[in-house]
């Protein structure tokens, strides 16, 4: 049988698709490509690509090393391009992330704590990233992350910018 | 609508038809199968389906607990998960069938309705037929009665509680626990995350190949739990060829496309008038709205994340209006 190969997508290539609208309004389905979006943003902004009330999903350009952060519940870091190297720490004082906070929050320079380990992602992989720890990403090239996590303070919304309005694709 | 029904019904025929399969009823709904056709008959009407897209539906539907919101078989049949209650209908979401008046629809507890579901699975799935499969991977689901396929048809759903891979947690495939790589999957890479944890934190780093696993799923249009962020879930799956059902949402649902290609034709949830056709491709992000029904078309076998926000009260929100049906205003 002929084998058709598996079409991933990357920074440096991506074929969005689109809605065609018949009869409705294509921002009712808030599409956009979350390649697209890393491309246009800056490493490590928390871009929104998707929403469901207090969730976000969020696409970040990983490139460089990402100042830490501490997330308020377990968040998932799954890599679409690239690779990335996830650092871990258990903090000493958890009580740095308020308690009712959502997301995760930054935090200045490292914090004090020990150190938990390393993962190095690439393509398709998805790390924990748990609750009581700090995490922080390095990336010697850009690459693609989607994390799923809740809306903090640090989410981007942009929404007008990156999804399509249009009744149809590259209009 | 009347309350749950919640005798215990009867289960089906003790005799089997002409075609060596038992016939079975769940309120006035009755349900037979001949050689090629499911026959649903209900107090103002008939309907058949092929039934091959029959037994995927089913399946599915029993698979998923009757999933979020509708589970259309089909233009005119399907359920509705009243979550602990299932709504069994007939022309109930066809807007030319509520208009003649032949619309029907019973409200059973959902254990009674899982209990006949099943048994109608297990007597109609002959064993040549495996309706989690791929047309090009499993045989004929037509012909008269011809064993039995339970196997095929009771396989465990994965539902990770903090993500797959983690401590206790549901495992990765491998070729050893009798996951190969799919056949359209030859080609993904099947690397492992390098993971270097220090003493003591060894069960705390947690890492997996989410596209290796995909691509060793037996299994099509089979959304599955692989990671937990309280409500939020990641239920990523494998598609080839059609969505066996029409999924009517009670909630917003997002689709992100992590391989290859599929196109979904959008129809109002109410009346299946069209309003949209989308297409998906690696990287790109939807939003099913809360008011829709959609069926996916996926021509190559594809890796597609499915994300689901499981808060119980949500259906309700949007039910009556306190929640707008589409997930982002801008």
């Amino acid at each position: 049988m002929e084998h058709r190969g598996t079409r991933f997508g990357s920074l440096a290539h991506y074929e969005k698709g689109g809605v065609e609208v018949i009869n409705d309004d294509a921002r009712n389905y808030v599409f956009s490509n979350l390649f697209e979006v890393a491309s246009k943003s800056k490493p490590y902004e928390k871009v929104a690509v998707g929403k469901n009330i207090e969730y976000v999903i969020e696409a970040i350009r990983a490139e460089g090393t990402s100042s830490w952060r501490a997330p308020a519940q377990d968040e998932f870091a799954l890599v679409m391009d690239g690779e990335v190297e996830i650092r871990l720490l258990k903090l000493d004082n958890p009580g740095v992330v308020p308690a009712g906070a959502h997301g995760s929050i930054g935090l200045p320079g490292t914090p004090a704590g020990r150190a938990m380990g390393v993962v190095r992602a690439r393509r398709g992989h998805m790390t924990l990233l748990p609750a009581g720890a700090a995490y922080q990403f390095h990336a010697a090239r850009p690459g693609v992350m989607l994390l799923q996590t809740l809306a903090g303070p640090d989410t981007i919304e942009r929404w007008a910018e990156i999804c399509q309005t249009a009744r149809r694709p590259n209009a | 609508m009347s309350s749950a029904t919640d005798a215990l019904p009867e289960i089906g025929s003790i005799e089997p038809n002409r075609h060596g399969y038992r016939t079975f009823t769940l309120g006035s709904f009755g349900f037979s199968r001949d050689e090629y056709f499911a026959h649903v008959t209900w107090p103002k009407g008939h309907h058949l389906l092929p039934v091959d897209a029959f037994l995927r539906a089913l399946q599915r539907d029993i698979a998923w607990g009757f999933f979020y919101g509708i589970v259309n078989f089909d233009t005119v049949i399907g359920t509705v998960n009243h979550y602990g209650s299932v709504d069994l209908f007939a022309g109930r979401f066809n807007a030319h069938y509520k208009k003649a008046g032949l619309d029907h629809v019973e409200r059973f507890k959902t254990p009674l309705i899982q209990r006949v579901f099943e048994a109608m699975l297990e007597d109609w799935t002959n064993a040549t037929f495996d309706p989690f499969a791929s047309p090009q991977e499993t045989g004929s689901a037509f012909g008269p009665k011809n064993g039995s396929n339970k196997r095929a048809i009771t396989r465990h759903r994965v539902t990770a509680k903090r993500m797959v891979a983690a401590p206790g947690d549901e495992p990765v495939r491998t070729d050893e626990n009798g996951f190969p790589v799919n056949r359209a999957f030859r080609d993904v890479p099947q690397d492992q995350p390098h993971i270097t944890a220090e003493p003591g934190f060894e069960d705390e780093v947690v890492a997996f190949n989410l596209f290796a696993y995909l691509s060793r799923s037996d299994v099509t249009w089979n959304p599955s739990i692989v990671s937990v962020c309280k409500a939020s879930l990641y239920c990523p799956t494998t598609e080839e060829y059609v969505l066996p059902v029409i999924h009517g949402n009670d909630r917003v649902e997002w689709f992100v496309q992590l391989s290859d290609e599929i196109q979904w034709e959008v129809e109002d949830r109410e009346t299946g008038a069209v309003r949209a056709r989308v297409t998906m491709r690696a990287g790109d992000v939807a939003a099913m709205p809360a008011d829709i029904r959609h069926r996916g078309f996926s021509p190559k076998r594809s890796m597609l994340l499915v994300w689901e926000n499981a808060s119980p009260g949500l259906p309700q929100l949007y039910a009556s209006g306190t929640m707008p049906p589409t997930p982002v205003q801008f």
